[in-house]
């Protein structure tokens, strides 16, 4: 469940030319024939037998494949789709793909399971009428805290960016994008709201609260949290859940001003040959008892409601997987802001570490 | 055949030079002359970089904030050098001065670190200079015992170490990147200073010595002076290595001691900005090259001397 480890929201897959070259050797085009579907997605990411069990039911032969991250992804399919039906891409980088003109509209009249999904999925900004992706699972940015050293639950951004009393035990994430968004939110502001008065207040409010943060946590926010290194750390749900297997006394909230929500989801790239297959392999996932083993086996949020209905309360009730329905309402999912404006909160992110 | 021969045969001379001169062109002349290509382009989509020689990646290069960068690595590789030097010169000097039989294990104690991989040895460092970490448990240790002491000879009261144990912060700090720095260029300036060392005719030393000079006098205008060759490059082999240091910075700064290299990286990665990135790693090449120009100056300079 580690793969959330470094993900971050703006990066670029420098492997392109590399990377495709080195799949197309090794996809050779007698996968494209009749009864197959390409699935390319996260590592641990699915239920112990859900492919074989899909091939079993549909006869449609599965060849699976993992990638890392998000730029992995990206890479792979940048110099061309190297044969890949099926893809799980978060929110930002269906964005950036469709920006690209990488990806095939979805046939709903093939996914009746769409059904399935919770309604509040339906409708995304970065995709709407989910015209080109459709939800597998998601999750949260928030804070993960230990209990025996806060003074009850660390429930503001503020504690984090704008107070002393955890000076020295905060660990913020390096991902400047990110850090910057949950500032916006701490201020009240929307976390795509990228006004230059807004970079500039959430820079300000970094280089104030920089003496008492411990770190800027490239991927081991959880692991500092764990060590006793700090008491509060930002980090992705999955990290923090983590953490909480290890050691009872760790913590994890979406401060009510709400965080950052991700969603990654399925995707058919273009060039993609098993088109059919691909649907019937989201169809497939999206059913009620095969998207409730998934959730069982990957422990993440999901977004299938009827899969939900089969869940034990366990899960349900966790709140580093379900944040309240509060919390899920002030949060948000970030969108890709473009090129000129990641330079300028990069920019700004520069004066922050030279300050 | 001799050494010798290949001067006088070109043709087998270039036999042996081809392999290298190739591989250095793919995987060195190329990559660079590529990254000089970024340097004066410009990012025209999320994927392609277009060189249109623009100055304007290196124009940025002179932002106060990059400059504040740039100015933190040169003084931090500074100290870091300045503090190897002191470490090393000792170092090398018990090993130049070695019983013959003891030198290969004394260098192999210099050279085992490597065994390790940086990462393994730095995620040590780690845990060895965190506010939980093995130095502070030693120092914790030491304050609670010396307390209970003070506090059995009725000085207790005056609270004389303070009222509680105050961990060390190492990390995150400047001085605990250039401690991991020192810790890892350490090996780099032992060994030139040691080969000075053991190329040096001692009997200059003796003949120091008998004509009545001290042993600091004689350290200082013989030892030193004929040495300073393996000292010069030592300090080269430190600093430049330590100007561009990246993992250091990232994991015993914490992201609270950014060097240049760290902006650079996020350049490449994060920002997605590959033309600002090659105009600053070409910077600080051009650095190195001075710094070089500046050592055979000196070489030059000492020739003509002498």
């Amino acid at each position: 469940m580690n793969r959330r480890i470094n993900t971050p929201i703006t990066r670029r897959g420098f492997l392109a030319g590399t990377a495709a070259v080195g799949v197309s050797l090794t996809l050779p085009k007698a996968f494209a024939a009749d009864g197959k579907v390409n699935f390319y997605n996260w590592d641990t990411y699915i239920g112990e037998n859900t492919i074989a069990n899909f091939e079993k039911s549909s006869g449609i032969k599965v060849q699976y494949d993992l990638f890392a991250d998000n730029d992995e992804l990206f890479a792979k399919l940048k110099g061309g789709n190297p044969g890949y039906d099926l893809i799980v891409p978060t929110n930002d980088f269906v964005e950036r793909m469709l920006d690209a003109d990488m990806l095939l509209p979805l046939d709903h009249s093939k996914i009746p399971n769409i059904a399935n999904i919770d309604p509040l999925f339906m409708d995304r900004n970065f995709d709407p009428g989910r015209a080109y992706s459709l939800p597998y699972m998601w999750g949260t940015i928030g804070i993960g805290y230990r209990k025996s050293a806060v003074d009850g639950v660390p429930d503001s951004w503020s504690h984090m960016y704008s107070s002393e009393q955890y000076a020295g035990k905060i660990a913020l994430m390096s991902d400047a994008t990110t850090v910057m968004q949950m500032a916006l939110k701490s201020m009240g502001k929307s976390l795509n709201d990228w006004s230059d008065e807004n970079i500039a207040a959430a820079e300000k409010m970094i280089l104030a609260q920089k003496p008492n943060v411990a770190a800027f946590a490239g991927d081991n926010g959880q692991d500092l949290l764990l060590a006793g290194e700090v008491d509060l750390a930002m980090e992705w749900n999955g990290d923090i859940l983590q953490a909480m297997d290890e050691d009872d006394d760790i913590g994890y909230v979406v401060p009510k001003e709400g965080g950052l929500l991700w969603e990654d989801t399925l995707c058919i790239p273009k060039g993609a040959e098993n088109i059919e297959n691909a649907h019937a392999l989201i169809n497939f996932l999206l059913d009620a008892e095969v998207g409730a083993d998934i959730a069982d086996f990957v422990y993440y949020a999901t977004p299938n409601k009827a899969a939900k209905a089969l869940m034990s309360d366990d899960y349900l009730n966790n709140p580093a997987i379900f944040p309240p329905e509060s919390t899920t309402e002030s949060s948000e999912i970030s969108v890709f802001p473009g090129a000129d404006t990641i330079r300028k909160i990069e920019d700004a992110w520069t004066r922050i570490k030279a300050g | 055949m001799s050494l010798e021969d290949y001067r006088q045969q070109p043709r087998v001379f270039a036999a042996f030079a081809l392999p290298t001169l190739i591989w250095l062109l793919l995987f060195f002349i190329a990559p660079l002359a590529i990254i000089w290509l970024y340097s004066f382009g410009e990012n025209i989509s999320l994927v392609e970089i277009k060189t249109t020689w623009t100055f304007d990646n290196y124009a940025r290069i002179f932002q106060p904030e990059i400059l504040e960068l740039l100015w933190r690595s040169l003084w931090i590789a500074g100290i870091a050098t300045v503090v190897c030097l002191f470490i090393a010169y000792p170092i090398a000097l018990v090993i130049a001065t070695a019983h013959p039989n003891k030198k290969p294990w004394l260098l192999l104690l210099i050279m085992l670190p490597f065994w390790t991989n940086l990462l393994i040895r730095t995620y040590a460092l780690l845990n060895i200079l965190g506010t939980r970490g093995r130095l502070n448990d030693l120092l914790r240790w030491m304050w609670e015992t010396s307390d209970a002491l003070l506090n059995r000879i009725g000085l207790g009261h005056l609270e004389l170490l303070g009222t509680s144990f105050t961990p060390l912060k190492m990390l995150g700090t400047p001085s605990g990147v250039i401690f991991g720095i020192v810790y890892v260029s350490l090996p780099f300036a032992i060994l030139p200073i040691y080969s000075s060392l053991e190329r040096l005719d001692k009997s200059f030393l003796e003949a120091s010595l008998d004509l009545g000079a001290g042993q600091w006098k004689t350290f200082y205008h013989v030892l030193l002076p004929l040495t300073a060759t393996g000292v010069v490059t030592a300090a080269i082999i430190t600093f430049i290595p330590a100007l561009g240091q990246f993992l250091t910075p990232d994991l015993l700064g914490r992201g609270q001691v950014d060097m240049i290299a760290n902006v650079i990286e996020r350049q490449f990665k994060r920002a997605n900005d590959w033309p600002f990135g090659s105009a600053l790693s070409l910077f600080l090449l051009y650095i190195t090259f001075v710094l070089l120009a500046i050592r055979s100056f000196y070489d030059a300079s000492k020739a003509n001397r002498s």
